[in-house]
């Protein structure tokens, strides 16, 4: 404890993408989110292209690729979706390797698939790039209500400790013989997610407490 | 004799669920006393201090924090004069830097620009913590986040500072730290603690607090080593820890 910088996302870096200015970066994820999203997806050169940009801005980042991809697994429930397209839409169907799919499933899975893929990629490069305080910062100067960018930053501040709170109460439970992955003990593990609730509302309350013990007043000075 | 900094009368309290914390408390702090208010868990310590900067309101009694009374129009004057570091410093410290969590205080007072600055570094530097200005507070250790604690109330220049449970979850070394950092510091203290070691060798007056009532009031000292009192009030001192080897703490 005590060195560490930075989320989990965040790789240390002085690129010129790092030390370009938040709100820049968040509006040019915005732009090529909805460029991408815009784009027709039988246009399939097209979307080669978006990947070497985006694959260029990363070699510029200088953050590994190998760093982006592990990070990527939080689109795999999505690509499994994708996969399943072509076996259950309807329409003319195409034999690819002896199995009859769907053309529109394959094209609609293709589209999922490249589409989400750019998008997480694209939002991942932002976050590694970024410090989260920094994120906040340009979307305070891109003008979002002052309300929103505070609880984001709260919810920024405090997902570390709520965690940390939810680690401790499942090892807690692992040590009463408790395996929070077998369905037989989902109950008891439901029940430590409503304790952890409860706790972190409780959280809430003092923290709010402690904000009115300094004098606050509603508004972030 | 000059106003007492912290001033309390009869003051009780009941939450609105009925069960009643407090029952006729009197505790008087005078400036630049260190004054240990003691007692068993549930005896309504954390009570008390949520009336001493008014987010909880008297029942019956009053509270005068260097002649203001505790009310509604005052309270952010009171809450300049009374500054509480809560037991948990997860729960105070919430933004993206100790530097904005030392500035959110006194930024809510008004201050802004240089003087702002200034106040952060010199709490800062008061607790030893300037060089971590910069860094997230929940990736510094339990003893440097307690540091910062204080250091956002410091900043505040309040007339008291009031700690509950200062010495709670910190190893030897932190908790030795932050009592060096209590004795530099020229303010008046009232700190909440059931770490009797930690009292005598802080403060030289105690207050104890029982099932909402004040039972006695004195030297440190003189309420370790009266085993009448201790055993009376569900409080007790470490195995092996003699008071006698300590002494008492001149007034």
């Amino acid at each position: 404890m005590g060195a560490g910088h930075g989320h989990r996302l965040h790789y240390h870096g002085h690129s010129a993408v790092h030390r370009a200015p938040a709100h820049l970066k968040i509006l040019a994820l915005v732009g090529f989110m909805l460029v991408v999203v815009a784009t027709p997806r039988e246009w399939y050169p097209v979307f080669g292209g978006y990947l070497l940009v985006l694959l260029g801005v990363i070699a510029v980042s200088r953050v590994p690729f190998g760093y982006l991809a592990k990070r990527m697994v939080i689109e795999v429930p999505f690509l499994v979706f994708a996969a399943l397209m072509p076996f259950v839409a309807t329409g003319p169907r195409v034999e690819v390797l002896g199995v009859a799919l769907s053309e529109a499933g394959l094209v609609a899975a293709w589209g999922l698939a490249a589409k989400g893929t750019l998008g997480v990629l694209a939002s991942l490069t932002l976050a590694a790039t970024t410090e989260s305080a920094d994120v906040l910062i340009g979307l305070q100067r891109l003008r979002m209500p002052a309300l929103i960018v505070q609880i984001m930053g709260f919810m920024i501040r405090y997902l570390d400790v709520v965690t940390a709170d939810l680690g401790r109460m499942i090892t807690a439970m692992r040590s009463r013989g408790v395996d929070p992955r077998s369905p037989r003990h989902w109950p008891a593990l439901a029940r430590t997610l409503g304790a952890l609730f409860v706790r972190s509302y409780e959280r809430g309350e003092r923290v709010h407490l402690a904000m009115l013990s300094r004098g606050y007043d509603g508004t972030l000075k | 004799m000059s106003v007492p900094v912290l001033d309390v009368r009869g003051l009780a309290y009941a939450y609105p669920d009925g069960h009643q914390a407090l029952f006729g408390v009197d505790l008087h702090v005078r400036a630049g006393e260190r004054v240990a208010l003691l007692g068993p868990n549930g005896a309504g310590k954390t009570t008390l201090v949520l009336h001493l900067n008014g987010i909880l309101q008297a029942g019956a009694g009053s509270v005068e924090v260097s002649g203001l009374p505790v009310a509604k129009p005052n309270l952010k004057e009171i809450r300049r004069r009374v500054g509480i570091v809560f037991q948990d410093p997860d729960d105070q410290l919430f933004m993206g830097s100790v530097r904005a969590d030392v500035a959110f205080g006194p930024a809510n007072l008004g201050i802004s620009g240089a003087e702002l600055e200034a106040r952060v570094m010199t709490a800062l530097e008061q607790v030893g913590m300037a060089e971590y200005a910069d860094r997230p507070p929940h990736h510094l250790s339990f003893g440097q986040r307690r540091r910062v604690a204080v250091a956002t109330v410091l900043a505040m220049q309040p007339e008291i500072l009031v700690l509950d449970e200062p010495s709670s979850n910190l190893d030897p070394a932190s908790r030795r730290e932050l009592a060096d950092i209590l004795r530099s510091l020229d303010v008046t203290v009232l700190m909440v603690t059931h770490d009797l070691p930690y009292a005598l060798e802080l403060c030289p007056r105690s207050v104890v607090l029982s099932d909402g009532h004040v039972v006695a009031d004195g030297p440190t000292y003189d309420m370790l080593t009266d085993a009448e009192l201790m055993r009376a009030h569900r409080l007790e001192l470490p195995v092996g820890f003699r008071p006698e080897s300590i002494g008492s703490l001149p007034p």
